[in-house]
């Protein structure tokens, strides 16, 4: 509850502070302090201080699950901003605007994390995604830009209507919005069943799982970089925890009816995010693949619906938004986005490399970093399912093949010569992202140091 | 304490190595740490009845229930030993060999050496797959970097090989894991595994875990990125790689494989041994017409791990203590041979068998102590490697759960012959005959090489002629391993018939 009005009012005050103050730097700033704010309220909210007392019953419950996770965005933004947020200003005139709208769709993940009516999850998925389609088309002269926002704006509007068709249906059956009394029956009807299917797929589209992720490649390719590496971490993982907090409190009986559904998507999603990103040219096109193979590992919690699997989404959710938005913040300095122009990073900038090596192998899932603990809790938790073993068997092998493209970036790196042309990169930015690279090793060895906040 | 210490030395060491600035800075602290790891290593080992030293047991991961466990038994002894002494044999035998950027160099070979240490030691499911990748990545930093001109694509093939195999056993460890009574990656629990699921289980649990340990090992037909990697690594990496890591895929087997899913160890072991006698003779016949010294050597080894692996699946307490010392041994002999590979090529500028001749003139110290390794990768008596492979052979003819025995015996032998064939072959070209115009002013090897491969020399007469000492280190943990097998009262009525 604190997060979600403070985050409100923030982004209210960001969008008046354009008019008051003309300094960039001080929108910066006032940026970056309000997510500290965020973060220490939104802490305060899980030790038990509540700011505010509204009466939210029947519409949101702030568990623990909802609030460690909006935590851990709230810390993905931040670390976001202190990155990336010099780098807006390149993006077009409205520098304080573009906070403001991420205040805004902080507010719709909030809603969407801590929902307990569909009419809530409805309000946070359209209060996401409205932001989202200024922000892809915020470079207003680039051709790209303005058409990857039409598109997504077209598709998204239209898998937002299939989303309240599917609601208006379980209502229809129910009569209810509230998620924990939607399934009373182990043998529900049409309608519940039809209503159901739809929201799977509309959610589908908004984590971008196939075949329903056809808008992601050009949409990541076309927005402006630093803004793709919002959409692609944080919006993303903050509607998966909306997606299994839908199918475990709404269709939680229904689970024999949806699982081998979920399990089809898992592998068509796993196949399809991998096997393209091998044939890419770009990094970003690249990245905007892997965040299609990294869904599909997400999804594995989705299917497997136990314990361990919301334990694993909160440790993939950090280990994905930590380590992408690394490796965006870097690729943001470099003037071309081709392999080639990672080519001899190493000798250049040796700490950049070495971050943004730890961080891509944390992403391929190598011990030692978070990423091989998401992936193991991943495993484990469909590997506890006791069925469709096929689908981890394929799942390992399909990160074997993330390992490819991962990889190729390093061997630019280290193993090829050439001449990057980086920008400017301070002294500043390169410690923040050792500091992050820290955190990965760190959780990487101690995951409990996140995950023991989920129950203390 | 001694045992955390075996990881934390060249852990530690590795990383500070990252720091140093010169290049004889780099090397001197190389040498220096990989002695003291070697003190240690020979204390933990001699240490006879303070056992508890040898054990470390940390909390880790509690909600997982895995522990930060570690134990030295008679096995791990044997390998910890060989990857203490392997290392600083390699940093003597390459001393005068240039790198750039030496400093990261021996950094990631110490790092190499942690991971593998740290195989070795874990008594944990989940620790020991941490450690067994941890192994990989230094070394795939180290081949990519310092390798040959096709090194790239190569070592990448070699890394994602492995990786699958190593995801597929995480797959297995996990299963195993979540059948445990207790929930826990604790080797004891997962030893008792096999009375909690079907025997259908244990068959793909079984595959899944061996395509880790037969890729890295390697066995037929997973063997096809060992002679490139081989090839385009650095030597000295090429001499970790064959010398300690692929060790790991054996010791796998005798660790995490057979105690684990005894049942279908038994009855997978006839269809794995045959894999693995396809592989010696195949590896044994290319290794004859190879011309590269790189690629001989390679296949030589892919024929002497199958011999390893068709031993430890005819489950024989005698062929398991011949498995755990020709580990040790083949560990040293093949560096031996590696490093003569490598100051042939740092001399003549080829590694190519037709282009070289009568070495022995210029060079007799090389000569002499080159031939005494050859023979002893050929296992004539009196060397180490007779030791070894006499009782691995005894083992494979005398065992009890293959009705094949007489089969994989004949055609193992046959391979020791084919070994000879090649190897001497190899040693008349290279060494004797008339010099070449390469090798008409050849220099005979300084004092480090010499001291690197006399001590090599000195093993392989010291377990030849008088093994027991090594026998001692391991022969309680063979018999646990054999009667792991043989004791099972489902298996052995089922042997019997």
């Amino acid at each position: 509850m604190n997060a979600l009005l403070l985050s409100a009012i923030l982004g209210v005050m960001m969008m008046f502070s354009s008019v008051l103050i003309s300094q960039k730097s001080a929108a910066r700033t006032i940026a970056i302090a309000g997510m500290l704010l965020l973060l220490i309220a939104n802490i305060m909210d899980m030790q038990g201080i509540h700011f505010f007392r509204i009466n939210t019953e029947g519409m949101m419950h702030f568990d623990r699950f909802a609030l460690l996770f909006n935590s851990i965005a709230i810390f993905s933004i931040l670390l976001y901003f202190i990155l990336s947020s010099k780098d807006m200003e390149k993006v077009g005139g409205y520098y304080s605007e573009y906070f403001s709208l991420i205040f805004f769709i902080l507010c719709g993940i909030i809603l969407v994390t801590s929902f307990k009516s569909l009419l809530i999850l409805f309000l946070g998925i359209e209060i996401i995604s409205i932001p989202l389609y200024i922000l892809t088309g915020a470079e207003k002269k680039n051709l790209r830009s303005n058409e990857a926002s039409l598109k997504y704006f077209l598709l998204g509007a239209f898998s937002t209507g299939l989303m309240l068709m599917g609601i208006a249906l379980i209502y229809g059956a129910t009569a209810t919005f509230n998620t924990t009394q939607l399934t009373v029956s182990e043998k529900p009807g049409v309608l519940m069943i039809t209503g159901m299917i739809l929201l799977l797929f509309s959610m589908s589209f908004k984590v971008s799982a196939a075949p329903f992720h056809f808008w992601t490649p050009d949409v990541y390719d076309g927005a402006p970089t630093v803004f793709t590496a919002f959409m692609a971490t944080i919006v993303k993982v903050g509607v998966f925890i909306g997606f299994i907090r839908l199918f475990d409190e709404s269709f939680g009986m229904l689970k024999p009816q949806w699982q081998i559904w979920v399990a089809l998507i898992t592998a068509a999603t796993l196949f399809i995010g991998n096997i393209t990103a091998v044939f890419q040219q770009s990094v970003k096109r690249m990245l905007a693949y892997s965040s299609i193979a990294q869904a599909g590992f997400m999804l594995l919690a989705v299917y497997a619906m136990n314990s361990e699997a919301k334990e694993g989404l909160l440790l993939y959710s950090a280990a994905y938004c930590l380590a992408t938005i690394g490796i965006f913040s870097v690729l943001i300095k470099m003037t071309d986005y081709t392999f080639d122009a990672f080519n001899g990073l190493a000798k250049k900038e040796p700490i950049v490399a070495a971050t943004l090596a730890i961080f891509l192998l944390s992403l391929a899932g190598i011990p030692l970093t978070v990423g091989f603990m998401a992936k193991f809790y991943m495993l484990e938790a469909a590997i506890a399912t006791g069925k469709h073993l096929w689908l981890v068997i394929f799942a390992v092998l399909m990160a074997a093949v993330s390992v490819y493209y991962y990889f190729r970036v390093i061997q630019a790196m280290y193993f090829k010569d050439g001449q990057p042309n980086p920008m400017q990169i301070s002294p500043s930015f390169k410690w923040t992202l050792v500091v992050l690279a820290g955190l990965i090793v760190l959780l990487g060895i101690f995951p409990n140091l996140l995950l023991n906040w989920f129950y203390f | 304490m001694i045992a955390v210490l075996l990881i934390l030395i060249p852990l530690l060491a590795g990383l500070i190595s990252f720091f140093l600035k010169s290049e004889r800075a780099a090397r001197s602290w190389a040498l220096f740490s990989s002695l003291a790891a070697l003190a240690v290593a020979i204390i933990a080992v001699t240490a006879n009845g303070n056992e508890s030293n040898l054990a470390f047991r940390a909390d880790w991961m509690g909600a997982l229930n895995s522990s930060f466990s570690i134990r030295m038994d008679g096995l791990g002894k044997l390998l910890c030993l060989l990857n203490a002494v392997a290392f600083p044999i390699i940093f003597l035998g390459t001393w005068h060999t240039q790198y750039t950027k030496a400093a990261n160099f021996f950094g990631l070979m110490l790092l190499t050496q942690a991971g593998m240490m740290g195989v070795f030691l874990a008594m944990d499911a989940l620790l020991f797959y941490f450690f067994w990748e941890l192994a990989l990545i230094p070394a795939y930093f180290l081949c990519s970097q310092w390798g040959g001109p096709k090194r790239i694509q190569v070592t990448f093939k070699f890394f994602i090989y492995t990786f699958i195999g190593s995801l597929l056993m995480l797959v297995g460890l996990l299963y195993i894991y979540y059948h445990t009574p207790d929930r826990s990656f604790d080797i004891k629990s997962f030893y008792a595994i096999q009375h909690h699921i079907t025997g259908n289980e244990q068959t793909w649990l079984f595959w899944l875990l061996f395509v880790a340990f037969a890729i890295k090992m390697p066995i037929f037909p997973f063997h096809t990125w060992q002679p490139d990697t081989y090839e385009q690594a650095p030597t000295s990496t090429t001499m970790v790689l064959s010398g300690v890591m692929v060790k790991m895929g054996v010791f796998g087997l005798l660790r995490w494989l057979i105690p684990v899913l005894p049942a279908a160890s038994w009855a997978w072991g006839d269809t794995v041994s045959w894999m693995a006698v396809i592989g010696m003779l195949y590896a044994s016949l290319i290794a004859i017409r190879q011309d590269d010294l790189k690629r001989l050597v390679a296949y030589s080894s892919i024929a002497h791990i199958g011999l390893m692996c068709v031993t430890v699946f005819s489950v024989n307490e005698i062929g398991m203590q011949g498995v755990i010392i020709q580990m040790f041994n083949h560990g040293v002999n093949i560096i031996g041979l590696w490093i003569v590979v490598e100051l042939i090529e740092r001399q003549f500028g080829t590694r190519k068998i037709s282009e070289l001749g009568g070495i022995a003139q210029k060079a007799p110290a090389m000569a002499i102590l080159f031939v005494v390794i050859a023979l002893a990768n050929i296992a004539l008596p009196l060397t180490n490697a007779f030791v070894g492979e006499f009782l691995m052979f005894t083992g494979i003819f005398n065992s009890a759960v293959t009705k094949y025995n007489v089969w994989f015996t004949v055609l193992a032998g046959l391979c020791i012959i084919l070994a000879a064939v090649y190897t001497l072959n190899m040693i008349r070209k290279v060494f004797y005959g008339n010099t070449v115009e390469r090798t008409a002013n050849a220099i005979d090897i300084g004092l480090m090489e010499k001291l690197a491969l006399g001590i090599i020399v000195v093993l392989i007469f010291w377990i030849g002629i008088y093994s027991q000492p090594f026998f001692a280190i391991s022969d309680t943990v063979s018999a646990d391993i054999t009667n792991s097998i043989l004791n099972k009262q489902e298996v052995l009525p089922v042997i019997k018939k």
